[in-house]
Protein backbone atom coordinates (compact mmCIF):
# COMPACT_ATOMS: atom_id res chain seq x y z
CA UNK A 1 0.00 0.00 0.00
CA UNK A 2 2.87 2.45 0.72
CA UNK A 3 4.83 1.59 -2.27
CA UNK A 4 1.56 2.31 -4.25
CA UNK A 5 0.91 5.15 -2.96
CA UNK A 6 4.73 6.70 -3.11
CA UNK A 7 4.72 5.59 -6.68
CA UNK A 8 1.52 7.93 -7.35
CA UNK A 9 3.07 11.05 -5.08
CA UNK A 10 5.94 10.77 -6.91
CA UNK A 11 4.44 10.62 -10.10
CA UNK A 12 2.47 13.49 -9.73
CA UNK A 13 4.75 15.45 -8.35
CA UNK A 14 7.11 14.72 -11.39
CA UNK A 15 3.99 15.79 -13.77
CA UNK A 16 3.59 19.04 -11.91
CA UNK A 17 7.14 19.78 -12.84
CA UNK A 18 7.50 19.01 -15.99
CA UNK A 19 3.94 19.21 -17.90
CA UNK A 20 3.53 22.48 -20.35
CA UNK A 21 -0.46 23.37 -19.48
CA UNK A 22 -0.47 24.80 -15.78
CA UNK A 23 -3.44 23.59 -15.71
CA UNK A 24 -2.54 20.38 -15.70
CA UNK A 25 0.23 21.14 -13.79
CA UNK A 26 -2.42 21.79 -10.56
CA UNK A 27 -4.35 19.49 -10.93
CA UNK A 28 -1.75 17.01 -10.94
CA UNK A 29 -0.63 19.41 -7.43
CA UNK A 30 -4.22 18.15 -6.63
CA UNK A 31 -3.45 14.16 -6.68
CA UNK A 32 0.16 14.33 -5.04
CA UNK A 33 -1.97 16.38 -2.10
CA UNK A 34 -4.40 13.65 -1.94
CA UNK A 35 -1.74 10.88 -2.15
CA UNK A 36 0.12 12.44 0.70
CA UNK A 37 -3.20 13.04 2.07
CA UNK A 38 -3.54 9.16 1.92
CA UNK A 39 0.22 8.03 3.21
CA UNK A 40 -0.68 10.47 6.22
CA UNK A 41 -3.87 7.75 6.79
CA UNK A 42 -0.74 5.28 6.79
CA UNK A 43 0.71 7.12 9.43
CA UNK A 44 -2.22 6.90 11.99
CA UNK A 45 -2.66 11.19 11.17
CA UNK A 46 -5.96 10.79 10.65
CA UNK A 47 -7.05 14.61 11.51
CA UNK A 48 -4.30 16.05 9.18
CA UNK A 49 -5.26 13.99 6.74
CA UNK A 50 -8.50 15.55 6.73
CA UNK A 51 -6.97 18.56 7.21
CA UNK A 52 -4.81 18.31 4.27
CA UNK A 53 -8.03 17.86 2.46
CA UNK A 54 -9.47 20.20 3.31
CA UNK A 55 -6.67 23.06 3.30
CA UNK A 56 -4.86 22.12 0.54
CA UNK A 57 -7.32 20.24 -1.88
CA UNK A 58 -10.26 22.27 -1.39
CA UNK A 59 -8.30 25.47 -0.69
CA UNK A 60 -5.21 26.12 -2.11
CA UNK A 61 -5.20 23.83 -4.84
CA UNK A 62 -8.59 25.24 -6.12
CA UNK A 63 -7.15 28.93 -5.46
CA UNK A 64 -4.32 28.18 -8.28
CA UNK A 65 -6.91 26.71 -10.45
CA UNK A 66 -9.44 29.81 -9.99
CA UNK A 67 -6.11 32.34 -10.89
CA UNK A 68 -4.91 30.26 -13.97
CA UNK A 69 -8.32 30.55 -15.46
CA UNK A 70 -9.00 34.36 -14.67
CA UNK A 71 -6.14 34.61 -17.22
CA UNK A 72 -6.54 34.47 -20.65
CA UNK A 73 -4.72 31.17 -21.79
CA UNK A 74 -3.07 32.60 -25.32
CA UNK A 75 -1.34 35.15 -22.78
CA UNK A 76 0.92 32.12 -21.25
CA UNK A 77 2.92 31.97 -24.25
CA UNK A 78 4.09 28.75 -25.83
CA UNK A 79 7.46 30.34 -25.76
CA UNK A 80 10.15 28.63 -23.96
CA UNK A 81 8.73 26.56 -20.61
CA UNK A 82 12.41 26.85 -18.98
CA UNK A 83 14.36 29.37 -17.59
CA UNK A 84 17.82 29.78 -19.87
CA UNK A 85 20.02 27.80 -16.77
CA UNK A 86 17.30 24.50 -16.67
CA UNK A 87 20.11 22.22 -17.16
CA UNK A 88 22.15 23.61 -14.77
CA UNK A 89 19.11 23.49 -12.30
CA UNK A 90 18.37 20.00 -12.98
CA UNK A 91 22.31 19.18 -12.30
CA UNK A 92 21.95 20.90 -9.06
CA UNK A 93 18.55 19.21 -7.86
CA UNK A 94 19.55 15.64 -8.85
CA UNK A 95 22.81 16.57 -6.37
CA UNK A 96 20.52 18.05 -3.79
CA UNK A 97 18.62 14.57 -4.20
CA UNK A 98 21.58 12.47 -3.91
CA UNK A 99 22.79 14.26 -1.33
CA UNK A 100 19.85 13.89 1.07
CA UNK A 101 19.61 10.24 0.21
CA UNK A 102 22.64 9.78 1.13
CA UNK A 103 22.32 11.28 4.74
CA UNK A 104 18.91 9.37 5.11
CA UNK A 105 20.97 6.17 4.43
CA UNK A 106 23.89 6.87 6.94
CA UNK A 107 21.88 7.72 9.28
CA UNK A 108 19.51 5.04 9.74
CA UNK A 109 19.86 3.65 13.17
CA UNK A 110 17.90 0.76 13.57
CA UNK A 111 17.38 1.13 17.15
CA UNK A 112 15.59 4.32 17.40
CA UNK A 113 13.60 4.48 20.83
CA UNK A 114 10.14 4.14 21.03
CA UNK A 115 8.43 6.23 23.63
CA UNK A 116 5.45 4.39 24.97
CA UNK A 117 2.10 6.30 24.22
CA UNK A 118 0.48 8.48 26.77
CA UNK A 119 -2.06 6.72 28.27
CA UNK A 120 -5.66 8.11 28.24
CA UNK A 121 -5.70 9.66 24.67
CA UNK A 122 -8.47 8.13 22.88
CA UNK A 123 -8.06 8.74 19.42
CA UNK A 124 -5.99 11.05 17.02
CA UNK A 125 -8.06 14.49 16.80
CA UNK A 126 -8.43 14.20 20.49
CA UNK A 127 -4.98 13.68 21.48
CA UNK A 128 -4.29 16.48 18.40
CA UNK A 129 -6.67 18.96 20.21
CA UNK A 130 -4.86 18.61 23.66
CA UNK A 131 -1.52 19.34 22.09
CA UNK A 132 -3.06 22.39 19.93
CA UNK A 133 -4.89 24.01 22.89
CA UNK A 134 -2.82 23.16 25.42
CA UNK A 135 0.90 22.94 25.31
CA UNK A 136 1.06 24.92 21.53
CA UNK A 137 -1.84 28.17 22.14
CA UNK A 138 0.05 30.62 22.19
CA UNK A 139 1.56 29.26 18.46
CA UNK A 140 -2.23 28.70 17.69
CA UNK A 141 -3.13 31.93 18.07
CA UNK A 142 -0.31 33.33 16.19
CA UNK A 143 -0.92 31.02 13.46
CA UNK A 144 -4.86 33.13 13.49
CA UNK A 145 -3.08 36.48 13.32
CA UNK A 146 -0.85 35.43 10.67
CA UNK A 147 -3.52 34.05 8.84
CA UNK A 148 -5.59 37.79 9.11
CA UNK A 149 -2.32 39.64 7.92
CA UNK A 150 -2.60 37.23 4.91
CA UNK A 151 -5.70 37.76 4.13
CA UNK A 152 -5.45 41.66 4.39
CA UNK A 153 -2.47 41.86 2.59
CA UNK A 154 -3.83 39.38 -0.64
CA UNK A 155 -7.33 42.08 -0.43
CA UNK A 156 -4.21 44.61 -0.71
CA UNK A 157 -2.23 43.51 -3.71
CA UNK A 158 -5.13 42.55 -5.46
CA UNK A 159 -6.73 46.20 -5.33
CA UNK A 160 -7.71 47.46 -8.83
CA UNK A 161 -5.99 50.84 -7.63
CA UNK A 162 -3.01 51.15 -5.86
CA UNK A 163 -2.61 54.72 -4.41
CA UNK A 164 0.84 56.60 -5.30
CA UNK A 165 1.40 58.71 -2.25
CA UNK A 166 4.79 58.44 -2.52
CA UNK A 167 5.44 61.20 -5.43
CA UNK B 1 8.06 -3.78 6.65
CA UNK B 2 7.99 -0.09 6.27
CA UNK B 3 10.04 1.80 7.90
CA UNK B 4 10.58 5.74 8.92
CA UNK B 5 13.11 5.35 6.35
CA UNK B 6 10.97 4.85 3.44
CA UNK B 7 8.70 7.84 4.39
CA UNK B 8 12.22 9.99 4.79
CA UNK B 9 13.25 8.50 1.02
CA UNK B 10 10.10 9.59 -0.23
CA UNK B 11 9.87 12.87 1.14
CA UNK B 12 13.48 13.47 -0.06
CA UNK B 13 12.49 12.36 -3.64
CA UNK B 14 9.61 14.56 -3.65
CA UNK B 15 11.70 17.73 -2.30
CA UNK B 16 14.06 17.27 -5.24
CA UNK B 17 11.25 17.12 -7.31
CA UNK B 18 9.89 20.50 -5.88
CA UNK B 19 13.63 22.41 -5.68
CA UNK B 20 14.00 21.29 -9.84
CA UNK B 21 10.83 22.72 -10.28
CA UNK B 22 11.42 26.03 -8.42
CA UNK B 23 15.09 26.05 -10.20
CA UNK B 24 13.69 25.25 -14.25
CA UNK B 25 10.25 27.11 -14.66
CA UNK B 26 9.54 30.05 -15.99
CA UNK B 27 6.20 30.33 -15.05
CA UNK B 28 5.61 32.05 -11.67
CA UNK B 29 2.23 29.96 -10.73
CA UNK B 30 4.68 26.32 -10.95
CA UNK B 31 7.19 27.89 -9.00
CA UNK B 32 4.56 28.20 -6.39
CA UNK B 33 2.93 24.81 -7.20
CA UNK B 34 7.06 23.32 -6.75
CA UNK B 35 7.03 25.37 -3.19
CA UNK B 36 3.87 23.32 -1.96
CA UNK B 37 5.53 20.48 -3.11
CA UNK B 38 8.84 21.26 -0.68
CA UNK B 39 6.17 21.88 2.33
CA UNK B 40 4.18 18.50 1.61
CA UNK B 41 7.86 16.57 1.79
CA UNK B 42 8.77 18.32 5.22
CA UNK B 43 5.13 17.60 6.20
CA UNK B 44 5.86 13.67 5.42
CA UNK B 45 9.00 13.61 7.69
CA UNK B 46 7.03 15.33 10.53
CA UNK B 47 4.37 13.64 10.52
CA UNK B 48 6.81 10.03 10.08
CA UNK B 49 8.63 11.58 13.24
CA UNK B 50 5.70 12.24 15.08
CA UNK B 51 4.94 8.51 14.45
CA UNK B 52 8.10 7.10 15.59
CA UNK B 53 8.46 8.71 18.49
CA UNK B 54 4.70 8.41 19.40
CA UNK B 55 4.44 12.21 20.35
CA UNK B 56 2.38 14.89 19.22
CA UNK B 57 4.93 17.89 18.34
CA UNK B 58 5.14 16.84 14.95
CA UNK B 59 1.94 16.64 14.07
CA UNK B 60 1.35 19.74 15.47
CA UNK B 61 3.97 21.44 13.91
CA UNK B 62 2.88 20.38 10.38
CA UNK B 63 -0.29 21.76 11.24
CA UNK B 64 1.29 25.16 11.66
CA UNK B 65 3.32 24.41 8.83
CA UNK B 66 -0.17 24.17 6.29
CA UNK B 67 -1.27 27.34 7.95
CA UNK B 68 1.82 29.28 6.38
CA UNK B 69 1.32 26.99 3.39
CA UNK B 70 -2.11 28.79 2.64
CA UNK B 71 -0.61 32.15 3.95
CA UNK B 72 1.93 31.76 1.39
CA UNK B 73 -0.29 30.53 -1.32
CA UNK B 74 -2.81 33.81 -0.83
CA UNK B 75 -0.16 36.38 -0.62
CA UNK B 76 1.76 34.55 -3.65
CA UNK B 77 -1.45 34.15 -6.01
CA UNK B 78 -2.20 38.26 -4.67
CA UNK B 79 1.72 38.78 -5.65
CA UNK B 80 0.50 37.14 -9.11
CA UNK B 81 -2.36 38.88 -10.13
CA UNK B 82 -1.23 41.98 -9.11
CA UNK B 83 2.52 41.68 -11.56
CA UNK B 84 -0.15 40.25 -14.22
CA UNK B 85 -1.92 43.34 -14.36
CA UNK B 86 1.09 45.68 -14.36
CA UNK B 87 3.39 44.02 -16.36
CA UNK B 88 1.31 41.24 -18.38
CA UNK B 89 3.86 38.34 -17.98
CA UNK B 90 4.14 35.45 -15.65
CA UNK B 91 7.17 34.55 -16.58
CA UNK B 92 10.31 34.86 -13.63
CA UNK B 93 13.35 35.44 -15.95
CA UNK B 94 11.02 38.65 -17.08
CA UNK B 95 10.45 39.92 -14.22
CA UNK B 96 13.70 42.15 -13.61
CA UNK B 97 12.78 45.35 -11.99
CA UNK B 98 15.84 44.98 -9.54
CA UNK B 99 18.12 44.06 -12.18
CA UNK B 100 18.60 47.90 -12.66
Amino acid sequence: MFYFLAALAVGFSIMVVITRIPVHSALSLGGVLISIAAIFITLEAEFLSAVQILVYVGGIMVLFLFVLMLFSIEKWGGAALHTRTWKTAVALGVVLAGELLFFVWKGITPSLPQIATPAGLGGNIEAMGWALYQRYLLPFEVASVLLLVAIIGAVLFTRKQIPKDNG
Amino acid sequence: MITTTHYLVLSAIIFSIGVIGVLTRRNVLIVLMSIELIMNAVNINMVAFSHQFKDMVGQAFAVFVITVAAAEAAIGLGIVIALFRNRETVHVDEIDLLKG
